[in-house]
């Protein structure tokens, strides 16, 4: 078996043997659940939107709070020297935990998927943009994952390690809603710097390679980050 | 078989390791001895490829352990300082995992978990989490995780710190098993653990190999006198002690009360011949009734000391 696949079991495993996968779970659900309902039963209207508009900002806390302890408790406990001098390479030990958020995340927006089945019996579901806000909320809950798991790389205080992360994730996802304060040349920059503005291209149901592309290229920006930091063996 | 070869190791501008050499046969337990800091454990990260070293090489079988790392890593198995474990797992799974990470094939992890189980003492265990474990129990998991995988070579890093003095009995005994098999490295600052289980020491100090040789060379080449235990009974003890000064080769270092009627001397010596059939005759040729007569050797506890003070 491929030693990046048993790390992701043992770090899926530990996830949901504490509470906290269900209790983020639990509280996503309910949160998303809400806006859901009152788009559908107040305001009468079979859309998704109020849900992919809020997903983003739950992950926002939430991929944190999961990752934050992925190699901060490990450097803490001391299991992160045993795990790297296993026959394995740091890139896959990143790896296995990324893929481990990257399914959790999977996880918790398959669960809305529900949402969607409901809309899809009841009225029209608009496809394209179902498509696109699924494959967004993906690659964004997984380049949140990859930040996570590098400010949890940095520190060996979990709670560090989630403000870190929340921060990094957090001046992202300003950086496309202050173009109005920049110069003009900055703009076009920082807007595609932007985590949140990618989303909302693919929200539109057009699946643009560069969207697709930025999202990749942050998450393995931040796992050479942290491959580069794990070289140095932090104590 | 292992080849240390003028490795160095700096922090900074602190030098952790410096410029030591040495080899490790197949099948000898070697042990780690210095105080605190003095490098044993980075030489032992060094080893397992966890940091790399700053100048000289490492050959385990041959290979380097900058370019063949993972060959390394494959045949090593480690227990680091303070037993890090996954305490939410449990010992069962636990061992299941690292078998799998060190590429056990699936079909054989039961078997090798139960032949663990039978060697490290785990049978009553392997379905409790590794959190309500006493200290003893989950160095006892340490050490099988290391073993988990049939390594030739064992690096074991204070694998005694911290456990009460039954379990340090019983993981001694453990690791004078294991150590007829593999290869053993295990670093301490217990003196004693030393003596009781290793066929040949180390001593570093600051970063740098002061000594290296068997247990028993050590103590013989760094005794530099003896001390001798004389209880007489029913002797004025003064003249005793009036007799001994003169008789020629010995030094009275003390002397007690031993009991209501005993006087129990101290002596030393500055020869490294036995001087206890002298004494003896000269007691019978006195008649002096001896309550005690022992020598005492420079322990690896004065050699220790006198490597590594100041």
């Amino acid at each position: 078996m491929n030693p990046v696949w048993i790390l992701t079991r043992r770090e899926l495993r530990a996830y949901f043997d504490s509470p906290a996968a269900y209790v983020v779970l639990s509280v996503f659900l309910l949160l998303t659940g809400w806006f859901f309902g009152n788009t559908l039963f107040l305001e009468n209207v079979a859309s998704l939107r109020s849900v992919f508009d809020i997903v983003p900002f739950l992950f926002l806390f939430f991929i944190p709070a999961i990752t934050m302890s992925t190699f901060a408790e490990e450097r803490r406990a001391g299991t992160l020297e045993l795990l790297l001098t296993l026959p394995v390479r740091d890139g896959q030990v990143i790896a296995g935990k990324l893929l481990a958020v990257t399914l959790f995340v999977l996880v918790s927006i398959a669960l809305t998927a529900l949402y969607a089945l409901v809309l899809a019996l009841l009225g029209d579901l608009d496809l394209g943009a179902t498509v696109g806000g699924y494959l967004g909320l993906f690659l964004f809950g997984m380049t949140c994952g990859s930040i996570g798991i590098l400010a949890s790389s940095i520190t060996r205080n979990q709670i560090v390690a989630f403000i870190l992360g929340f921060g990094i994730i957090f001046v992202l996802y300003l950086l496309d809603k202050v173009t109005a304060f920049v110069p003009g040349w900055m703009a076009g920059v920082l807007q595609y710097l932007g985590i949140d503005y990618h989303y909302q291209n693919l929200l539109r149901g057009v699946i643009d390679t560069r969207d697709v592309l930025y999202y990749l290229s942050v998450t393995a920006f931040a796992g050479l980050l942290t491959a580069y930091h794990l070289a140095r063996r932090p104590e | 078989m292992i080849e240390v070869r003028d490795l160095t190791k700096t922090y900074g501008s602190e030098r952790a390791v410096d410029d030591i050499s040495f080899v490790v046969q197949p099948g000898e337990v070697l042990g780690f001895l210095g105080p605190n800091g003095a490098g044993k454990s980075t030489t032992m990260k060094i080893i397992t490829c966890y940091l790399p070293p700053t100048a000289g090489t490492v050959l385990v079988d041959g290979l380097d352990v900058r370019r063949d790392t993972l060959a390394i890593r494959q045949r090593l198995g480690y227990l680091p300082e303070h037993t890090p474990l996954y305490l939410d797992m449990v010992v069962y799974d636990y061992l299941a995992f690292m078998a799998a990470m060190r590429g056990l094939p699936a079909s054989e992890h039961r078997r090798r978990i139960g032949e663990m189980a039978e060697l490290c003492g785990l049978q009553g265990v392997l379905g409790k989490r590794i959190d309500t474990l006493s200290k003893g129990y989950r160095q006892r998991v340490g050490l099988a995780q290391a073993m988990i995988h049939n390594p030739p070579i064992l690096i074991l890093d204070e694998p005694t710190t911290g456990l009460d003095p039954n379990q340090i009995v019983e993981i001694r005994e453990l690791i004078k098993a294991i150590g007829r098999e593999k290869t053993v490295i295990l670093s301490t600052h217990i003196l004693p653990e030393v003596q009781a289980s290793c066929d040949r020491v180390l001593i570093i100090n600051k970063g740098k190999l002061v000594a290296d040789g068997t247990p028993d060379d050590l103590q013989a080449s760094f005794s530099g006198g003896q001390r001798i235990r004389l209880g007489v009974q029913n002797g004025h003890a003064a003249s005793v002690a009036e007799v001994l000064e003169n008789w020629g080769p010995v030094q009275i270092v003390e002397s007690q009360q031993d009991g209501d009627s005993g006087t129990l001397f101290t002596l030393r010596a500055d020869t490294k011949d036995d001087l206890r059939p002298h004494l003896f005759r000269l007691a019978v040729e006195q008649g002096w009734t001896l309550t005690e007569l022992h020598r005492d050797q420079a322990n690896l506890e004065d050699v220790f000391r006198q490597l590594t003070a100041g």
